[in-house]
């Protein structure tokens, strides 16, 4: 009877360590999961399409859903921006709460093709921004994203932009919080806007 | 009276079908031909289309022309380390017993030196050109600039 006490505290002693050398193991593997992207804060202030200087400080307290991008791109551009503007309407009453931006990372040949007309087309709620080569630089900076001018006689103007395809989500603080990458779709983009909301 | 009632009804399906027509040329079946709504002729207008080759040899894909743009090229998005970049594609292997997408996100034809905008609900033709199955038109449906692809019946298939 003794020994099947001891057996039970030694049952009860192996559990213990198995939960608590798989909580030192796993555990902080997880947190370190969480905190590869840690938050940093974000900044950009470049012009509307009306010259009005936009600047992060203004959208303190919305969510922002950030794009960078060009209007003369076929593709990856409207793809994401379809997207965006379907969170925006199933979003609902909540839409007041998320600010969708799109950055032009080519901002001279979108000003003059009309920026504005082309983010409304997807959703009234996107507000396209573009600035100066040096304001465009610093707000890419500012999010740790990438864009590329690349000479390519097969498209218009004879050049064509690499860039970032992300979609980043900017808290209510300023601070980046998470992308959803190229392709992510609206359901799950709305899903994770919901449960922060 | 039958025959007028069908007629219509035809007549009045058409242009919503035309996306979901299917085209053949030897071994190639060609259908899905989609466009998106441009703002404007400025900007490039994209060409979605999906091939499949029942046959035995391997074809390719190497060129798009149409009345509707002075300028159509194929161009392959290509994602990689998250930076989206948009190379030329010379020509879009066709592979014997399967097929191909142009579709969002990767193959797409790029229609730049548009003659008018595209406007949802019109449709334009688009001739392609096949390394060795030769040329075959596809009339293709402009859908609204939101559209993820065509609503056919077959689609997926």
């Amino acid at each position: 009877m003794r020994l099947r006490s001891f057996q039970i505290v030694l049952w009860i002693a192996a559990t213990a360590a198995v939960i608590a050398f798989a909580a030192v193991r796993w555990g902080p593997a997880l947190d370190d999961t969480a905190a590869a992207a840690p938050a940093f804060p974000t900044a950009f202030a470049l012009a509307d399409s009306e010259g009005r200087m936009r600047t992060t400080d203004e959208f303190r307290g919305k969510f922002l859903l950030v794009f960078f991008g060009f209007t003369s791109c076929p593709d990856v551009c409207p793809t994401t921006l379809s997207e965006v503007a379907q969170v925006m309407d199933d979003l609902g009453s909540d839409a007041g709460s998320v600010q969708p931006i799109f950055i032009s990372i080519d901002p001279e040949r979108d000003r003059r093709l009309g920026l504005a007309d082309y983010t409304k087309a997807f959703h009234p709620a996107i507000l396209g921004l573009a600035g100066s080569e040096e304001e465009t630089e610093a707000a890419a900076a500012s999010f740790k994203i990438f864009y590329e001018r690349e000479a390519d006689s097969s498209s218009p103007d004879g050049y064509t932009m690499a860039h970032s395809s992300g979609l980043y989500l900017i808290g209510p603080d300023g601070a980046w919080l998470r992308q959803f990458t190229y392709g992510t779709p609206a359901a799950e983009i709305l899903s994770d806007l919901q449960s922060r909301l | 009276m039958k025959h007028f009632l069908l007629a219509a009804a035809l007549g009045l399906s058409a242009p919503a079908a035309m996306a979901c027509e299917t085209v053949t040329i030897g071994d190639l079946t060609i259908e899905h031909a989609w466009s998106k709504a441009t703002l404007g002729a400025a900007r490039p207008g994209v060409f979605y289309v999906e091939i499949t080759n029942t046959g035995s040899t391997d074809d390719a894909l190497v060129g798009i022309s149409s009345p509707a743009a002075g300028m159509p090229m194929l161009h392959e998005t290509v994602v990689q380390d998250g930076i989206a970049s948009m190379p030329h594609a010379m020509s879009i292997p066709v592979p014997a017993g399967q097929g191909v997408q142009l579709s969002p996100g990767g193959y797409h034809g790029m229609l730049m030196g548009l003659t008018t905008a595209l406007k949802e609900g019109d449709s334009f033709p688009v001739t392609l050109s096949f390394e060795k199955a030769g040329e075959v038109t596809v009339n293709v449906d402009v859908l609204s600039l939101r559209a993820e692809g065509p609503d056919c019946a077959d689609a997926g298939q």
